[in-house]
């Protein structure tokens, strides 16, 4: 599925005026896109853990259920994890929602093809498990409409994004400091 | 049912430890455990379709501020292997309770390679390892873990031996 779409654009646009908002990032170029547009204490950036950001969101949302909780991840990393889609569909939280970047490829390791792009539909997955509130957006003019919705839905979105790589953005990697400081953020240290 | 008094005292142990979210891949002998977590409106039970994302939950529960317990069979243990790397990098606390299988008298050989390899795949990703063989000791060994787990911040497995959980449980 191609698209114009940048995907560090993407991220800017739905992470603008980000408040309070709970961030996790998913492994890869997902952690790298929230680290470069909004550097923050409420975000917590996964540098390994491939297939785990959806149920570190949910962990957290059921913990702090007057919050708002946003994964950002691509394709690759909600592949390995697709049961998480079942299992979030399955307890119904409402302040969770999952922005899936999808360039259709595994950048970090030479852009081979991921199953996006061979037949598999991301949104119809999570339909299929019992997300109700599910959209995908291919336009730049939709990205306000969905960064509202993400805020306020239980909401899968697949954000189709081009396959360019933008400059590389290291956030910080060390888990024991963005642990503590995403936790002293939130006062439950 | 026997079995439920030492179970739900092990029950009583993850309250009195402050769990607030059980995660789990169903198996007959947490079936107590997991039915007791449905009836609490104070737990939220989580049911999971492979280990792994229990570990990842827990690690999101307590970045928000809860203790979460994942229970499972010694075979789930090998599909968390790499995900255990994310709470000992987040410096996060870890605590899953383990019903053992592949020891004691049992009679499908497909459960014997991960049960015999499961201390050592946990203590291989530094998870430390406990384990009841008595009824009259579950208890206390889940509230020693989950004090290990949450107050020294690391990863601890409880391992419930399959002479503790019965055979009754398993053999037809």
């Amino acid at each position: 599925m191609t698209s114009e779409l940048d995907r560090r654009a993407v991220v800017a646009a739905l992470l603008k005026e980000p408040g309070e908002l709970l961030v996790v990032a998913g492994l890869g170029t997902a952690t790298y896109d929230v680290g470069a547009v909004a550097e923050r204490s409420l975000n917590f950036y996964l540098w390994g853990a491939m297939g785990g950001a959806a149920m570190v969101g949910l962990g957290l949302a059921l913990a702090q259920p007057d919050r708002r909780v946003l994964v950002i991840t691509g394709d690759g990393e909600m592949l390995m994890g697709l049961g998480a889609l079942a299992t979030i569909a399955a307890q119904r939280p409402q302040n969770l929602a999952i922005a899936v970047l999808d360039n259709a490829s595994y950048g970090e390791t030479g852009g081979q093809q991921s199953h996006t792009a061979l037949g598999v539909d991301l949104a119809a997955v999570a339909t299929g498990c019992g997300w109700t509130h599910v959209c995908r957006v291919r336009e730049a003019a939709e990205l306000d409409t969905l960064r509202r919705r993400l805020r306020e839905e239980p909401l899968f979105a697949v954000i189709p994004v081009s396959r360019s790589e933008p400059s590389r953005h290291l956030p910080p990697r060390d888990g024991a400091f963005l642990s503590s400081r995403f936790r002293a953020t939130l006062g439950v240290a | 049912m026997q079995q439920a008094s030492w179970q739900d005292a092990v029950y009583e142990a993850l309250r009195r430890a402050g769990i607030r979210q059980l995660a789990y891949v169903p198996d007959a002998g947490h079936a107590r455990l997991i039915a007791r977590a449905h009836e609490d409106p104070e737990m939220r039970a989580i049911v999971l379709t492979t280990e792994e994302e229990g570990v990842a939950l827990a690690t999101g529960a307590w970045l928000g501020g809860e203790r979460a317990v994942l229970l499972m069979q010694s075979s789930g243990v090998g599909n968390c292997i790499n995900m255990l790397s994310l709470p000992q990098n987040a410096h996060v606390p870890f605590f899953t309770l383990i019903t053992m299988r592949g020891e004691w008298g049992e009679f499908n050989p497909w459960q014997v390679p991960m049960g015999s390899a499961t201390p050592r795949v946990l203590e291989a990703m530094g998870v430390h390892v406990l384990r009841a063989e008595r009824a009259e000791e579950a208890a206390a060994t889940v509230e020693a873990a989950a004090a290990l787990a949450f107050d020294s911040t690391v990863s601890v497995a409880v391992l419930l031996s399959q002479r503790l959980i019965g055979p009754k449980v398993f053999v037809r």
